[in-house]
């Protein structure tokens, strides 16, 4: 952090996860100025499972991240994995999406 | 859909927090985590911004940007103070507050004190094993632990101390050494046990110093057990309350055996731990005497534990007093700090190494936790203070913890359990104060102690100075006290 300085154990260690989640999670619209990923589409839309190199890894935003649209009500036909037929625990390490999302993998057919 | 990527809306407003000042530098103590961060000017002004008003994030970046700060700097000051709780915002719902909870079943002990006597040489007036205030019901109970059930103990320690490499015994009485016999085959048995299981097991004893001989010092020494000395200070202090049953004082006798334990034992430190009492409160000359005079390497200072209807209790003017006099020893300490010596005042040593790591107690102290006491019967109580007292047994050394007893005990004692402390920012220190303290001044061990609650706060705020100060100019020392702590 910039302006905190920390100066005991427990601040050490909030300054530290403070460090690790900036460069974790960026919003796209996170100030200074807006993210836009190489390769990618400003959509926020889901659907788009594949990046300008025809692979998974350059994507905007992880698929997982309309787990719910996606996965469990099916209101947009994305690729995440067929809960129904294929791969039953797919979500299954992931009791909390806010907080496991980490968990959830990609399926490679 | 793109909720997740915008800057919460709403107010903000400040967090919980207590601000603080050493020099020039501002700091703030962040009460949720335990936290200590110096603030930059930016930090500051937005602090100051929201003292007596909360406001929305456009006005925040506009006051900002009309103090003379980039938007840049505004954005990345609100999304600091806010990661940190320093400022929160109405819109973000905090984090719930965890529920007292109760420790798992198999909570690794950490120590055992073991009241090898509940007899006393002395009759210190207010002492609250034999004095007014007393809980303790030993009528009918043996006198002096046996063998026997000194040892289970020590077994009944290396097994409930699953998975730590250390564990502790302090040796507590009655008068300890009346019982000088038992602890040294306690301490022989002791080691032997924890050597065979690879682990150590260390010692320590608290004494009125009137039957030392050169025998107990040597051991002591030779098998470094710490030691500290129940004591009030020069004679006309020391011998006011410190009699024996004759009401003859005991400083006569405890004082060439003090000097030659400290000159002899070198092992560990030697402290000292003084009573404060009506007419006991001249801490600065009893700090003299105990640190200069005899050698104490360190002192420390608590107010007698009393029901508050004792003529021996300290009167507020007495307290005021007395907090006059911790403040000109908090200077030298902070003085002796940037020196980079060592100062002989327990009460801010302590205080230091609590605020190095940031602790966030649930509970005020270890009892009940990794600590627990045991009567010369067997008995296991919370500490030392309940021992022998039938209301609080916590089950038996030779069966187990009783585990419904010690839940009650832990849930009224955690702090969230605690009323009055959820707005104090001083209750990652304190949590409520000392359970027996509480029992004897409220009938209730989960009671906050509310008659010294703004005694701490000051006495807090005065260490929080001082630890800022030292980590501003010389850091370093505060490694020193990265390894302290305390049983008390």
């Amino acid at each position: 952090m910039k302006h905190l300085r920390p100066v005991n154990r427990k601040a050490a260690r909030i300054d530290e996860t403070a460090s690790l989640m900036e460069e974790d999670v960026v919003a796209l619209q996170q100030a200074p100025k807006p993210h836009v990923p190489m390769g990618c589409t400003l959509s926020f839309s889901p659907g788009w499972e594949v990046d300008a190199a025809g692979g998974t890894a350059g994507l905007c935003q992880p698929v997982e991240r309309d787990i719910y649209d996606c996965y469990v009500t099916c209101f947009w036909p994305v690729q995440v994995p067929d809960h129904v037929n294929y791969s039953p625990d797919w979500a299954s390490n992931c009791a909390v999406a806010t907080k496991d999302w980490r968990n959830l993998d990609l399926v490679f057919p | 859909m793109n909720e997740m990527t915008t800057i919460p809306s709403g107010r903000y407003r400040l967090g919980e927090m207590h601000e603080f000042q050493a020099g020039e530098q501002p700091f703030m103590y962040l009460v949720s985590a335990g936290a200590i961060f110096a603030l930059d000017e930016g930090a500051h002004a937005v602090l100051r911004r929201l003292e007596d008003e909360s406001l929305s994030h456009g006005d925040l970046v506009a006051a900002l940007l009309e103090s003379g700060y980039s938007h840049q700097d505004a954005e990345e000051l609100i999304r600091e103070l806010l990661f940190v709780h320093g400022i929160v915002s109405d819109a973000m719902s905090p984090a719930l507050a965890p529920k007292p909870e109760t420790p798992p079943a198999d909570f690794p002990l950490q120590a055992l004190v073991l009241n090898i006597t509940n007899q006393c040489n002395l009759a210190c007036t207010y002492c609250y094993e034999f004095g007014a205030d007393k809980i303790a019901t030993p009528q009918g109970k043996p006198k002096f632990m046996s063998l026997e059930t000194a040892r289970t103990s020590v077994d009944f320690l290396l097994r409930k101390s699953t998975g730590r490499q250390a564990v502790h015994i302090t040796f507590f009485g009655g008068e300890t050494l009346m019982n000088f016999k038992l602890l040294r085959e306690v301490v022989l048995y002791a080691r032997e046990q924890a050597e065979a299981q690879n682990r150590t097991i260390g010692f320590s004893l608290t004494t009125n110093a009137t039957l030392l001989t050169d025998e107990i010092i040597a051991f002591l020494s030779d098998y470094e057990i710490g030691v500290t000395v129940s004591m009030d200070g020069p004679p006309d202090l020391q011998d006011k309350h410190r009699v024996y049953k004759s009401g003859k004082g005991s400083y006569a006798v405890i004082e060439p055996r003090l000097r030659k334990l400290i000159e002899s034992h070198k092992t560990r430190a030697i402290t000292a731990r003084v009573t404060l009492t009506n007419g006991v409160t001249d801490v600065i000359r009893i700090y003299r005497h105990l640190k200069d005079d005899l050698g104490f390497h360190e002192v420390g200072f608590a107010p007698v534990t009393n029901s508050g209807e004792r003529d021996y209790m300290i009167d507020d003017n007495g307290m005021d007093d007395v907090l006059s006099q911790f403040h000109e020893l908090a200077d030298e300490w902070l003085e002796h700090a940037l020196r980079g010596q060592m100062h002989g005042f327990t009460n801010v040593s302590e205080t230091i190494g609590e605020l190095l790591q940031g602790v966030n107690k649930s509970h005020p102290c270890g009892a009940g936790l990794g600590l627990l006491g045991v009567s010369p019967s067997g008995d296991l109580s919370p500490c030392h203070r309940f021992t022998d007292a039938d209301t609080h047994t916590l089950g038996h050394i030779s069966t187990d913890i009783d585990a419904e007893k010690r839940e009650d005990f832990l849930s009224r004692g955690h702090v969230g359990a605690k009323y009055e402390c959820q707005s104090c920012w001083a209750r990652p220190l304190c949590a409520g104060g000392c359970h027996h303290e509480a029992f004897v001044r409220y009938g209730d061990t989960g009671h906050a102690n509310l008659h010294y609650c703004d005694w701490i706060r000051e006495w807090t705020d005065t260490c929080l100075r001082i630890y800022g100060a030292v980590s501003v100019q010389n850091p370093q020392f505060l490694e020193r006290f990265a390894a302290r702590k305390g049983l008390s």
